[in-house]
C-alpha cells in the first residue's frame, strides 16, 4: 500500500494536518503567528546547510528552527521590539539559506521543493519521521492541554498555581520546530504557518470550547490535505499551494456560515420579543 | 518563628532584593502576612510592586534575601488582566475549571461570588470589566485559598464597582479566614479596610495602620497633592459610619 507514492502523500499531508491544526489553536490564541512564520523562515537556512554538508534535510531544518524559537524565547519579556527581531531573524535565515543554495551546483530546481513542498516526492523514511513528529506533538499537547491554556491567559496566575509558564512555552516553541520541520517535506517553508493557522481559524466560529476547536481544526486540515491532494491531481497544480487553498476556502466558507448564522439568530431572536 | 500562637505567620520575606538587569527593582523589602490580615501596598507606578507579588508567587528570580512561604500554603491569585484573544472559545466555568487543586467547596464559593448563574455559560471574552473582575476572584476561591493576593483587583471599575468588590472581598475574609494582601490605587478605600498599608517605591517608606502612614511625611511626598483629598476622604468616611461598629 505504501509503494503508492499517492497513498504516501496523502498519509504525509493527514500526518502533517493533525500535528498542525491543534498546536495551530495555540499559537491563534497566543497570538504568535509571526513567531511561527518566522521559525518556518528560519528552518530554509537549516535546509540549505544540509544540502551543503550532505545530511538529513529533517534534521538541518529542525536544529535551525529549534535554534531560532530558542533564542526568540529566551527574547521574550527581554526586548520591547521583539516583533521587529523576529523579522530581522526570520528574513536573515531565510536569505541566508537562499544565498548558501546557489552556491550549491545542482539543486535549483529543488529549492522550490523546499520552499511550497513536494508531497508526492514523500519516501518512507519522510513518512515515518512525519508520523513520529506527530505523536510527539499529539502526546505534549494532551499532556501539557491545561497548563498551557492556564498560561496562554495569564502566566502569573499559572505561574501562582505551581506551573512553569517559561518550561510551557517552550515545549510550544519545541512542538512548532517539529511541526516546521515535518511540513517542510509536505507544504515548505513558506506555507507550513497556513497549515497552523487556518484550520484553527476555520474553527473558530464552529466551536464553544478549546477542545472541540482543536478537534474541528484537525478535521479541516485533514479535509484540506485530501481535497487538494485530489485538486492538484486532478488539475495538476502543485500539491502544497492547492492545500492551502482548498483551507482557505474552507475558512472563507465558515466565515460566510457563521455571518448567517449569526444573522438568522438576530432575526428570530426579534421575532420572539415582538 | 513561623508560628506565635494566632499570629501564625503565613508569608515572612526578610531583605529581599530583585533586579531585572542592573536595575533594582526590590531593595531590601521585609513584611510579614498573618492569619487573617488585610494588608494593602501602595506605590506610584513602577514602585516593584507587581514585582513583589512575582517573587512570592515565584515568577521571577530573587537576588538576594528570603521569601518564605507557610508549608502547603493555598494561594489564590487575582491578575490585573487576563489576555483572552476572542479566538480562544472559553466559558467562564471553564476558565473557572482550569483552576489547580480546586474542590467543590472553593466552586461553590466562586460561584457566590459570580453572582449569577446566567455568567457561568457566558464567553470570557464577552465581559465586562465588572464581571471580568467578579471571575477572575472566583477563579482565586476555586483552591479554597489561605492568602488572596490581588493586583490592582479594580483597575477599570467605577468607585461603586470597586466599593462592591471590596466589599465582597470583606466577606471572604470573614467567612473563610484568609489572609489577603492587595496591591491598589483607591488610596481611601485601602486607608479604612486595610489592616496595614505599606508604602513602597522599591523600598519600603514606611508602613503600620492606615492611619499613621496617612499621616506620614513619607507618604505625603510619595502622593504629592493627592494625600490632602485622601485624607479628607478617610476622616469622611470615619466620622459618618463611624469605626466602633
Amino acid at each position: 500500500m505504501l509503494d503508492d507514492f499517492m497513498v504516501r502523500a496523502a498519509l504525509a499531508g493527514i500526518g502533517v494536518a493533525l500535528a498542525a491544526a491543534p498546536l495551530g489553536c495555540f499559537v491563534v490564541w497566543r497570538r504568535m503567528a509571526y513567531f511561527g512564520e518566522s521559525t518556518a523562515h528560519a528552518a530554509l537556512l537549516g535546509v540549505s546547510l544540509s544540502l551543503m554538508f550532505e545530511f538529513s534535510v529533517f534534521l538541518g531544518a529542525i536544529f535551525v528552527s529549534l535554534l531560532m524559537a530558542s533564542l526568540v524565547t529566551l527574547a521574550q519579556g527581554r526586548s520591547l521590539f521583539l516583533d521587529t527581531l523576529l523579522g530581522v531573524a526570520g528574513h536573515m535565515s531565510l536569505a541566508t539559506g537562499l544565498v548558501i543554495v546557489s552556491f550549491i551546483s545542482g539543486v535549483r530546481i529543488e529549492l522550490m521543493a523546499y520552499l511550497i513542498g513536494d508531497i508526492l516526492s514523500v519516501s518512507k523514511t519522510d513518512l515515518l519521521l512525519i508520523w513520529i513528529g506527530l505523536v510527539i506533538v499529539l502526546v505534549m499537547l494532551s499532556w501539557r492541554w491545561s497548563a498551557l491554556l492556564l498560561c496562554t491567559l495569564n502566566e502569573d496566575l499559572a505561574a501562582s498555581s505551581g506551573l512553569k509558564p517559561r518550561r510551557e512555552s517552550y515545549a510550544l516553541t519545541i512542538g512548532l520546530a517539529i511541526v516546521v520541520a515535518v511540513g517542510i517535506k509536505v507544504v515548505g517553508v513558506l506555507l507550513i504557518i497556513s497549515m497552523l493557522i487556518i484550520p484553527a481559524a476555520s474553527a473558530r466560529s464552529l466551536v464553544s470550547t478549546p477542545e472541540k476547536m482543536a478537534v474541528f481544526a484537525s478535521l479541516i486540515g485533514m479535509l484540506s490535505a485530501i481535497l487538494g491532494l485530489n485538486a492538484s491531481y486532478v488539475l495538476d497544480t502543485p500539491t502544497g499551494p492547492s492545500i492551502v487553498c482548498v483551507a482557505s476556502l474552507i475558512f472563507i466558507i465558515t466565515l460566510v456560515l457563521s455571518f448567517f448564522a449569526k444573522q438568522f439568530s438576530a432575526v428570530v431572536k426579534n421575532k420572539k420579543e415582538s | 518563628m513561623l508560628k506565635s500562637g494566632n499570629n501564625i505567620m503565613l508569608i515572612e520575606i526578610q531583605n529581599l532584593n530583585v533586579a531585572y538587569g542592573r536595575k533594582k527593582v526590590l531593595e531590601n523589602v521585609t513584611l510579614t502576612l498573618r492569619k487573617n490580615e488585610i494588608v494593602t501596598i501602595v506605590g506610584p507606578n513602577g514602585s516593584g510592586k507587581t514585582t513583589l507579588f512575582k517573587a512570592i508567587i515565584g515568577s521571577i528570580p530573587i537576588k538576594s534575601g528570603s521569601v518564605v512561604i507557610k508549608q502547603n500554603l493555598k494561594i489564590g491569585y487575582v491578575p490585573q488582566v487576563l489576555n483572552i484573544d476572542r479566538s480562544l472559545p472559553l466559558t467562564v466555568e471553564r476558565f473557572l475549571k482550569l483552576a489547580k487543586n480546586r474542590n467543590d467547596q472553593g466552586f461553590l464559593r466562586a460561584q457566590q461570588i459570580l453572582d449569577s448563574d446566567d455568567l457561568l455559560s457566558s464567553p470570557i471574552s464577552n465581559l465586562s470589566a465588572g464581571q471580568l473582575q467578579r471571575v477572575l476572584l472566583g477563579h482565586a476561591l476555586m483552591n479554597e485559598p489561605d492568602v488572596l493576593l490581588l493586583d490592582e483587583a479594580t483597575r477599570g471599575l467605577d468607585q461603586p464597582g470597586s466599593a462592591a468588590f471590596y466589599k465582597k472581598i470583606e466577606e471572604i475574609r470573614e467567612t473563610t479566614g484568609c489572609a489577603i494582601l492587595m496591591i491598589s490605587h483607591d488610596l481611601h478605600v485601602v486607608m479604612s479596610a486595610s489592616n496595614r498599608v505599606i508604602c513602597l517605591n522599591g523600598h519600603i517608606c514606611c508602613q503600620g495602620e492606615p492611619k499613621s502612614v496617612a499621616a506620614s511625611p513619607e507618604y505625603a511626598s510619595m502622593f504629592g497633592s493627592k494625600v490632602e483629598g485622601t485624607l479628607a476622604l478617610y476622616h469622611h468616611s470615619h466620622s459618618h459610619e463611624g469605626k466602633g461598629a
